[in-house]
C-alpha cells in the first residue's frame, strides 16, 4: 500500500534536516540550557549545603559554649575547694603551732619548777645541815659529861646526814 | 469520581462504534450513489471518501489549502540520463487542472516517472515543507529559550522559558536519566531533539491544512534508524554478549535464542517506526472520517454531531501528540539504556 512505502526523498530530507537540527540545537539550545540548569541545580545544592553547614556550626558553637561554661564552672569549684583546703590547712597549722608553743612553755615551766625545786631542796638540806650542826653544837656544849655517849650521838647524827 | 470517566469512556466507545458503522454504510451508500449517477456533473471527478482521506494523510507535490489556494511546490528529480532537474509542480497541471506530462516527466500517485522508469525524487513536497517549518519553529523556540537562560542567569524562569523548562526537565529526569543511567548526559541532546521534534511535528500536524509529518512512515523510519544506529554503536561488550551468547542459557536453547535476539535488534526500532506512524495516521484518519460524515450524509444535523465528535477526538489527539513523543523517547532511552548497561554480575 502506498501509505506504507516510505518515499526516498522524504527520507533524505528528514535525515538531513533532523541531523542539522540535532547539531544546531545541541550547540545553540541544549548545551546552554542544560549548563544553566545544572548551574542552577548546583547553586541550589550549594546553598542548601551551606545552610546545613551553618546549622551544624551553630550546634557545635552551642556545644562549645556549653563545654566552656562547664569547664569554667569546674574551674571555679576547683579554686573554691583549693581555697577552702588552704584555709583549713593554715588553720590547722596555726593550731598545731600554738599547741606546740604551749607545750614547750609547759615543758619549760616544768623544767624550771624542777630546777627551782632542786635548788630549794639543796637550800633546805644546807639549812638542815647547818641547823643540825647548831643543834649538835648545842648538844655537845650541854652534854660533854660522857665522852663516849657524846661520840656515839655525833656519829649517829653524821650517819643520818649521810643517808640523807 | 471513578465511575464518571469510565461511563464517559463507554459512551465514547459506543459512539465510536455507531460512527464507524455509519461511516461504512455511508461509504457503501456513496459508492452506490456514484454508480447510479455515474460521474457527477462538472470537470471534477468527486473522489470517494477513502481516497480523499488517504490523499490527506499522504505526502503530496503540492500543498492544497482550499480550492484555488494551492501552493505548487518545487520538484527536484535526478535521473542518470538527465541529471538534476528542478521545476515547479505546477507544470504537471494545465489551466483546467488536468494532469499533464511535463518535459517527459509524469506524475502518477505522487510518484514521478520519466517515461516508464521511476526517478530519484528529492522534491520539496508538502511533508518536506512541514519538516522545514517544524525545524524552523523548533530552532526559533528553543534558541530563544536558551537566550532567556543567558539573559535571566541565576533568576527564576519566565515566559516561554518557564513553559519549555518543565518539558526539558521531564525528558531529562523522568525519561532519560532513569532509563540510561549514569551515562545519560551523552545521549540527552539527541533524545531532547527527538522528543521536541516529534511533539512539535505531532502538534503542527493537527493544524487544519497542515501535512501529516510525524504520521509519515519515511519520517518515523528515519528517526527509528537513528535510534537503531545510536543504540548499536554505543552497545558495549555486555550488550553484545547478551545478544550473541546470552548467559545462563543451555546450549540447545541457544539455537532458538540467538536468532530471536538478533531479530530483536531490528524489531525494536521497527516497533518505534510503526507505533508513531500508526498512532498519528490513525488519529488523522479518524478525524477526517468524522468530518467526511457530513459530506456523505449531506445533512447539517450530521455536521453538528460530527463537529462535536471532531472536537473530542481533536482533544484526544492533543493528548496522543504528547504521549507518542513521550513513548518514542522513552523506548529510545530504554534501548540505549540496555545497550550501555554494565553487567550486574549475577549472570542475569
Amino acid at each position: 500500500m502506498e501509505l506504507l512505502t516510505p518515499g526516498s526523498g522524504l527520507i533524505f530530507w528528514q535525515a538531513v534536516v533532523f541531523l542539522g537540527l540535532f547539531f544546531l540545537l545541541s550547540k545553540l539550545a541544549w548545551k546552554p540550557i542544560l549548563t544553566s540548569l545544572k548551574e542552577r541545580e548546583t547553586s541550589i545544592q550549594a546553598a542548601l549545603d551551606a545552610a546545613e553547614k551553618a546549622k551544624e556550626e551553630m550546634a557545635s558553637l552551642k556545644a562549645g559554649n556549653e563545654k566552656l561554661m562547664k569547664e569554667a564552672r569546674e574551674e571555679r569549684d576547683k579554686i573554691l575547694r583549693e581555697a577552702r583546703d588552704a584555709a583549713n590547712r593554715i588553720h590547722d597549722d596555726a593550731q598545731a603551732a600554738a599547741k606546740h608553743n604551749a607545750d614547750r612553755m609547759l615543758e619549760d615551766a616544768k623544767a624550771m619548777i624542777n630546777s627551782e625545786k632542786q635548788a630549794a631542796m639543796k637550800d633546805v638540806r644546807e639549812i638542815v645541815a647547818k641547823f643540825s650542826l647548831e643543834v649538835a653544837e648545842k648538844v655537845i656544849k650541854k652534854n660533854l659529861s660522857s665522852d663516849k655517849a657524846q661520840q656515839e650521838l655525833a656519829q649517829g647524827f653524821a650517819k643520818d646526814i649521810k643517808v640523807n | 469520581m471513578e465511575s464518571r470517566p469510565k461511563s464517559a469512556q463507554i459512551r465514547l466507545k459506543t459512539g465510536f462504534f455507531v460512527l464507524i458503522l455509519a461511516l461504512i454504510s455511508g461509504t457503501i451508500f456513496n459508492a452506490f450513489a456514484q454508480e447510479e449517477h455515474g460521474a457527477p456533473a462538472g470537470e471534477h471527478k468527486a473522489p470517494g471518501v477513502s481516497e480523499v482521506i488517504i490523499e490527506h494523510v499522504m505526502d503530496n507535490h503540492m500543498w492544497h489549502f482550499f480550492d484555488g489556494g494551492t501552493l505548487y511546490l518545487p520538484v527536484i528529480v535526478y535521473t542518470e540520463e538527465r541529471g538534476l532537474d528542478v521545476f515547479s509542480s505546477h507544470h504537471f497541471y494545465d489551466e483546467h487542472h488536468n494532469r499533464v506530462e511535463y518535459n517527459g516527466y509524469r506524475l502518477d500517485h505522487n510518484k514521478i516517472y520519466l517515461g516508464e522508469t521511476p526517478v530519484l525524487d528529492f522534491s520539496i513536497t508538502k511533508n518536506v515543507m512541514m519538516l522545514f517549518i517544524n525545524a524552523g519553529l523548533l530552532l526559533f523556540v528553543l534558541i530563544s529559550v536558551s537566550r532567556a537562560y543567558r539573559r535571566n542567569a541565576g533568576k527564576a524562569p519566565k515566559g516561554l522559558q518557564s513553559f519549555i523548562e518543565p518539558i526539558i526537565l521531564f525528558v531529562k529526569d523522568e525519561i532519560v536519566k532513569p532509563n540510561i543511567g549514569p551515562k545519560y548526559e551523552r545521549y540527552l541532546p539527541y533524545l531532547l531533539t527527538l522528543f521536541f521534534f516529534i511533539l512539535f511535528g505531532n502538534l503542527l500536524g493537527l493544524l487544519p491544512g497542515s501535512g501529516n509529518l510525524t504520521g509519515n512512515i519515511a519520517v518515523t523510519m528515519t528517526l527509528a534508524v537513528f535510534t537503531f544506529l545510536i543504540t548499536n554503536v554505543s552497545g558495549n561488550a555486555n550488550y553484545w554478549k547478551h545478544i550473541l551468547w546470552t548467559p545462563g542459557v543451555p546450549l540447545p536453547l541457544r539455537v532458538i535464542i540467538l536468532p530471536v535476539e538478533i531479530i530483536g535488534i531490528f524489531t525494536k526500532p521497527f516497533s518505534l517506526m510503526i507505533r508513531l506512524f500508526a498512532a498519528i495516521t490513525a488519529g488523522h484518519i479518524v478525524l477526517l472520517s468524522l468530518i467526511s460524515l457530513t459530506f456523505i450524509f449531506q445533512s447539517w444535523l450530521v455536521g453538528v454531531g460530527s463537529a462535536i465528535f471532531v472536537l473530542f477526538i481533536s482533544l484526544i489527539e492533543l493528548l496522543v501528540a504528547g504521549i507518542q513523543a513521550y513513548v518514542f523517547t522513552l523506548f529510545t532511552s530504554l534501548y540505549i539504556g540496555l545497550a550501555v548497561e554494565e553487567s550486574h554480575g549475577d549472570g542475569h
